[in-house]
């Protein structure tokens, strides 16, 4: 009797290990399954470059090049404002912080990732956007480079956290061999910690511009949400993920808007699955 | 310039970059707590609201969370736990397994609307649950499935492997050692995880978009088939969707999310704290 229970219980346990494959799937291919449709009245070539949103007119154009660019745009801001941020960040509290200070910073960074990202985009909302508008003078501040900013604090803890990690699991031999050939700190920092940690910093800055790419409403409250080609970092954009967050609650199930939206989805899951599997090899790489 | 003297520049310059991120995370908080804690009073947390969001409480968007952060644990729970055991105590070495961690690094990694869409086409029309609590639940659970495994599989890992040994050889089965020698020295770090994923949960705004959320529901959702109103979501339409919301009533209602997020992550933090102070290995 005990052994049959058993044997269910552990066949219970193998099925449960087995959901995030099976779930994994599950999102690919319903994504698929209401997406897909969308190819039988738009080419892919013309869905991904045609340079027209236009969902609801008649016909519809569905091209959706400048929602690419503009998570392009917004992604290329933040990641400029995070890289250096976040990295300097994980050097300083894996080497440099005293102990004390050490616990407090990781306290601090935990703190911004657990922060809802609605909540960021309502404080971006009324504090960032006015800043914007009038350090610039523009007629609005809902612009990418007010996105870019939101997103580069929301790409930072997960840069912080993975590259703190990889810093840290840098044998100490190492250092001490640096710094008995008479290295100062930071040289042994510089020229032997960083180099040695540098796959796992990739991955690092890779999955937090994942989150970036990935990341929605703080960017739909903020960046403006105009879907039309983007010229500068100081103009209104709008992002794949904002686009299918705004517009799918008016899409009709079943119609060609609904078949985009979710064509959009296929693009975003493509994207979040390369970096992941990508930033993976990197930080295995590294054992 | 001196390797002394540019020592100092560096590690001034990346002390600099790490007060680039505290400082805004503090003043972040301090802001909201500061000009949201006016707005907070019993009636703003009891009552419905009213005049177009423009005026009364936030009420049914608190019970809407909570409905949906316990429908996503109850789901995500036993399945994350017991993956997390398959992970731990059963997994081999081997490809299968190789690529079960890479599935849950994907899943952490699918960007939260996408979800949403998913929740969508399989929850609410595949399923015919129509935009409920219970598509809703399900979707976030699915969401927040890889942080409970994560932090539940360290933690089961992290018991001694000699505990299980000395089970063993007293005569138990695998399965025994594991519910009655593992699971229960695990429990603090598995409750962590939970409790970092209802916060996460709770905090989630994309995934309930289009899968449970109602604009403007001023009642209490009466079964778990129910449309129902969500804090962040709440948020969401009184900062950008309803014009003319007085500025306390967004902050009130950003500062009830952001204290039950951050609430949540304190719990977890300090149980973390305790396990490790009175871990006897």
């Amino acid at each position: 009797m005990r052994k049959i229970k058993e044997f269910f219980i552990e066949k219970l346990i193998l099925i449960c290990g087995l959901a995030s494959i099976f779930f994994v799937l599950l999102i690919f291919l319903f994504l698929l399954k209401e997406g897909f449709a969308v190819f039988k009245t738009v080419s892919p070539a013309k869905f991904l470059f045609g340079s027209k949103w236009y969902p609801i007119s008649e016909p519809a154009q569905l091209g959706i090049l400048p929602l690419i660019l503009g998570s392009l745009l917004v992604t290329l801001g933040a990641a400029v404002i995070s890289i250096p941020i976040g990295v300097a960040s994980a050097i300083f509290i894996a080497e440099v912080a005293p102990a004390k200070l050490k616990e407090i910073l990781k306290a601090g960074t935990e703190l911004l990732a657990a922060i809802p990202s609605v909540v960021l985009g309502f404080i971006g909302m009324v504090t960032l956007v006015p800043w914007v508008k009038n350090i610039f003078h523009l007629p609005t501040g809902l612009t990418a480079l007010s996105g870019s900013i939101m997103l580069a604090f929301m790409a930072m803890p997960t840069i912080v956290s993975i590259a703190e990690d990889a810093l840290y699991s840098v044998p100490k031999s190492y250092k001490e061999g640096a710094l008995a050939l008479g290295a100062t700190q930071w040289q042994a920092i510089w020229r032997v910690i960083l180099p040695a940690a540098s796959s796992g910093i990739l991955a690092a800055v890779m999955l937090g511009l994942g989150r970036v790419i990935g990341e929605t409403m703080a960017v739909m409250m903020i960046t403006g949400n105009a879907a039309v080609l983007p010229h500068s970092i100081l103009q209104p954009v709008r992002t794949l993920t904002a686009t299918i967050a705004a517009e799918m609650g008016e899409a009709v199930v079943g119609s060609e808007h609904y078949f985009a939206l979710f064509a959009i989805g296929i693009v975003l899951f493509i994207i979040s699955f390369g970096i992941n599997v990508t930033a993976d090899i990197f930080l295995h790489r590294r054992k | 310039m001196n390797s002394k003297k540019s020592q100092k520049i560096a590690f001034f310059l990346l002390f600099l970059a790490t007060l680039l991120i505290v400082v805004p995370v503090g003043l972040i908080v301090v802001i909201i707590i500061q000009k949201g804690i006016g707005a907070i009073s019993w009636q703003f947390l009891t009552d419905i609201p009213r005049k177009g969001m423009r005026a009364g409480g936030i009420f049914p968007a608190i019970v809407g969370t909570i409905y949906l952060v316990t429908g996503a644990i109850v789901f995500a729970l036993p399945v994350g736990l017991f993956a997390a055991i398959y992970l731990s105590e059963y997994a081999k070495d081997n490809f299968l397994t190789r690529m079960i961690k890479l599935a849950i690094v994907n899943l952490a990694g699918v960007p939260s609307v996408v979800y949403g869409l998913f929740g969508l086409a399989i929850f609410v029309i595949f399923f015919n649950l129509g935009t409920s609590i219970l598509s809703g639940s399900l979707t976030l659970g699915i969401m927040i499935l890889p942080v409970i495994i994560t932090t539940s599989r360290e933690a089961l890992e992290s018991v001694p492997y000699s505990f299980r040994e000395a089970s063993l050889s007293l005569g138990a089965s695998k399965w025994q050692t594991i519910r009655h020698i593992v699971l229960p020295n695990a429990i603090p770090g598995i409750l962590t995880g939970t409790i970092l994923g209802l916060g996460r949960a709770a905090g989630e705004t994309a995934p309930i978009l289009f899968t449970v959320a109602a604009f403007y529901l001023p009642q209490l959702p009466k079964s778990i088939f129910d449309q129902a109103m969500a804090l962040p979501y709440h948020l969401y339409v009184i900062s950008t969707q309803v014009p003319n919301v007085d500025e306390n009533i967004r902050y009130g209602t950003a500062l009830v999310l952001l204290f039950l997020v951050l609430f949540m992550n304190l719990i977890a933090i300090i149980i973390r704290y305790q396990f490790r102070k009175q871990k006897k290995w």
